[in-house]
């Protein structure tokens, strides 16, 4: 009787094929062997494909002779060199049109974003069918009518398009003065550093002494001072160790100067304006998101318009923008592979193109610049994390 | 005229007009356009921006245009370059290339059939009310891909086989953008609930899947399809170009489902999880019969932008050699006869890309607001 009567309160212990826990044990062994079965099966294949087809594999190949040349590099590089050192032009290629893309691209996607929110209804109009024109239309279409139609369009280096006598636009190229570092110019360098060093320190004395007093301390113009200051004191002291070396018509085409190949120009073009169409728009739903009620107390404490803004409306406003911008920033870096298809040497056209055909090797190419990207990719959400912590709301 | 000091009783005071400064024309441009003197410069520097890019613009579409004649001379000047002004010859000549690639003149009423059934299919889906929508989603999603296939490929029924290289233009765009889609609609579901899944396997495959398709450029995942695929396949095992760059395109556009899904997967709440387990529902009836129903319409915006996402990024498979829209575009200016007609032809190429997604980017701003249901 008391034996029945504790039977009956247990609870029925399921059969062990009904345990959540068992079942989802079962379930992972399962999903799991399905990968590694599924991942065996193709390196298996690969392998015997590879050797059927007499392609070597290991990354010995970084190690031989290129034997082609590229359009633009930024380290010292020839046809001599290795497909090691062509990797690297060409990694080097694509941070470069990422990181002056992302810049101008920010740039113009905070001023048509804020156009939009403009109360001039011209403005606000003129900046939608900017946002709407551009982020309805392909990206590569983009690309392609920039440097087919409208950089193929230029004029030869005799009737260039000059800007100031300094600018010269033609259908090779854009050429701009180069600076040339002299000796002694490494000490601007250092004085620059030890300024952003000393405006660091000067931010937060002012700030701490704001904490315990309340006075205020004039950091934006200390600050541009010592950031103008001092490397003007190093460069007078070394005497200008600088010069512009001026792009000049000899012969057929401009020598000297800082080209920029058409390729690199109208990449550029094309990724910044299609990538501001869209930081517009975040742009405006973070300042839309600052609700009016901010901006009215604000000015009930004696804020003025600028603090207001600077203080009240923009930090918020960030916290919104950020998350959407990182993104934004990774399809810019994602989308200058589109590099490839006219031919600005970045990593896709040098490494994955040229090195692959060359070699056959695609198993390493194709990994390596997939490593690339996704490094790439970690790097700036980490950065755009550890920027939005620093700027997230801190709750109690 | 003297100023007169009139007075009324309460309540007697007539209706007077507002001063014709602040209604009207007037009163909207002075609110709207010159409200302070700032105001007032940019819009004169607006008005001229319009004035330098909008006036050109017209004149070289559609005054100084060429529209008719049948051959490249009525574009070109005196020295056979082509003249600056639009060229919608151009397009007269080449319009069924662009639109349909290779695909044999003889055999496109096929495509066209197919263009027919889908449209006539999906009109009903916006009619408000309408009784069977789910029959028809049923059809679109699940009949009617076989049928577009067999009038697609041929090979049976009758019809001769068109080889995969002859297809291009707008309805290669199309094919691959919207099997893209479908495709990775379920994946993307399976992805979105594994990733949220309790099962520490199962989430950290399903992470690593989605972030490494993320992670990556479309264009490195379609020239791992075209290289790389061929390796992975055992012997004799040969996929078409169309074929391998589909997968690499489902694939990749599955993450971004997956996420976009758990978007939707997250903003169901708890509750609604704990009441279905509550009634005793297994795993797949919970998800299958109460939360994705929810979640997935809660994301239908969603899904349309990555449409519309895809869409344009079917452009990228011309660099693999297929011809899109944008590459069938392109392959015409290798005619040696039509060089030289590059504006013309991006402009139209952008036109139609630009109606696509601009319709459907206010169709999914619609349907938001339509599913907004208030909170």
């Amino acid at each position: 009787m008391a034996a029945e009567t504790k039977h009956a309160a247990m609870p029925a212990k399921p059969p062990i094929w009904n345990d959540p826990r068992y079942r989802a044990i079962f379930f992972q062994i399962l999903v799991l062997g399905a990968v590694i079965g599924g991942s065996v099966y193709l390196v298996n294949n690969t392998i015997t494909n590879l050797e059927k087809r007499g392609i070597a594999s290991g990354f010995g190949f970084l190690e031989r002779t290129a034997g082609f040349s590229i359009s633009l590099s930024l380290i010292e590089y020839s046809e001599e060199m290795s497909y090691g050192r062509a990797f690297l032009v060409s990694v080097i290629n694509t941070i470069m049109i990422s990181v002056i893309g992302v810049f101008f691209a920010t740039i113009l996607g905070f001023i048509v974003g804020i156009a939009r929110l403009s109360s001039n209804w011209l403005i606000s109009k003129i900046a939608a069918v900017y946002i709407e024109i551009l982020r309805n239309i392909p990206l590569l279409l983009q690309i392609f009518f920039w440097y087919f139609a409208m950089l193929g369009a230029l004029p030869g280096p005799k009737q260039s398009v000059v800007v100031f006598d300094l600018f010269f636009l033609n259908k090779r190229g854009m050429y701009s003065p180069k600076p040339i570092f002299e000796d002694g110019f490494s000490l601007i360098v250092i004085a620059f550093i030890l300024a952003v060093v000393a405006v660091i320190f000067v931010a937060r004395w002012a700030r701490k002494r704001q904490d315990e007093t309340g006075e205020q301390f004039h950091t934006v113009y200390v600050s541009l001072g010592i950031l103008a200051g001092l490397p003007l004191v190093a460069a007078i002291i070394t005497g200008f160790p600088l010069s512009w070396d001026y792009p000049a018509l000899k012969g057929f085409n401009f020598k000297g100067g800082l080209e920029m190949i058409p390729e690199f120009v109208g990449l550029l073009i094309a990724l910044v304006m299609y990538t501001a169409s869209y930081i517009a728009e975040i742009v405006r739903a973070g300042i839309m998101a600052v609700s009016h009620g901010q901006t009215e107390a604000a000015y009930s404490v004696g804020l003025k318009p600028g603090p207001t803004l600077r203080l009240v409306i923009i930090p918020q406003a960030l916290r919104v923008i950020i998350p959407p911008l990182t993104s934004q920033y990774l399809n810019l870096t994602k989308n200058s592979s589109l590099a490839a298809a006219i031919a600005y040497p970045d990593l896709v056209l040098v490494f994955a193109g040229t090195a692959l055909m060359q070699t056959g090797q695609a198993v390493e190419i194709i990994g390596m610049t997939m490593a690339v990207y996704l490094t790439l990719s970690l790097l700036i959400s980490g950065f755009m994390n550890w920027y939005n912590q620093k700027m997230a709301l801190v709750e109690r | 005229m003297t100023m007169e000091q009139k007075t009324y009783e309460v309540g007697a005071h007539p209706d007077l007009e507002p001063p014709i400064t602040t209604v009207g024309v007037i009163g909207w441009v002075r609110a709207n356009l010159v409200s302070t003197p700032f105001n007032a410069i940019l819009t004169i520097v607006s008005l001229y921006l319009i004035y330098i890019s909008v006036v050109p613009f017209i004149e070289w579409a559609f005054i100084d245009a060429i529209w008719e004649g049948s051959s490249d001379a009525v574009c070109r000047n005196e020295n056979g370059g082509p003249k600056p002004v639009a060229c919608w010859v151009y397009i007269d000549v080449w319009f069924k290339f662009i639109m349909y690639g290779r695909y044999p003149v003889e055999e496109l009423w096929r495509i066209n059939l197919a263009y027919i059934i889908a449209l006539a299919a999906a009109v009903p889906l916006f009619i408000p009310g309408f009784k069977y929508k789910h029959w028809i989603g049923v059809f679109l999603l699940f009949v009617y891909p076989v049928i577009a296939y067999f009038l697609f490929v041929g090979d049976s029924f009758g019809l001769p086989q068109v080889e995969t290289p002859l297809w291009g233009g707008m309805f290669l765009t199309l094919v691959i953008a919207i099997s893209g889609i479908v495709a990775s609609l379920p994946i993307g579901i399976v992805l979105a609930l594994g990733r949220r899944s309790d099962m520490p396997i199962v989430k950290a495959i399903c992470i690593g899947f989605i972030e490494f398709w993320r992670g990556i450029p479309l264009i490195t995942v379609l020239f791992m399809s075209s290289v790389m695929f061929p390796l992975f396949m055992p012997e004799g095992m040969n996929f078409d170009k169309l074929i391998r760059a589909l997968i690499g395109v489902m694939l990749f556009s599955s993450a971004y489902m997956a996420e976009v899904v758990r978007g939707g997967l997250q903003a169901i709440p708890k509750g609604q999880y704990e009441a279905a387990q509550s009634l005793g529902l297994s795993y797949w009836k919970m998800m299958g019969l109460i939360i994705l129903p929810q979640a997935l319409k809660l994301v239908i915006p969603g899904i349309v932008n990555t449409f519309i996402g895809l869409f344009k990024d079917t452009t990228l498979v011309l660099i693999i050699g297929l011809f899109d829209l944008l590459g069938a575009v392109q392959a015409t200016f290798t005619n040696p006869k039509w060089g030289g007609f590059h504006t013309t032809g991006y402009v139209f190429a952008a036109f139609v890309f630009w109606v696509f997604c601009f319709s459907m980017s206010r169709y999914s701003q619609h349907l938001e607001k339509k599913l907004h249901t208030g909170h």
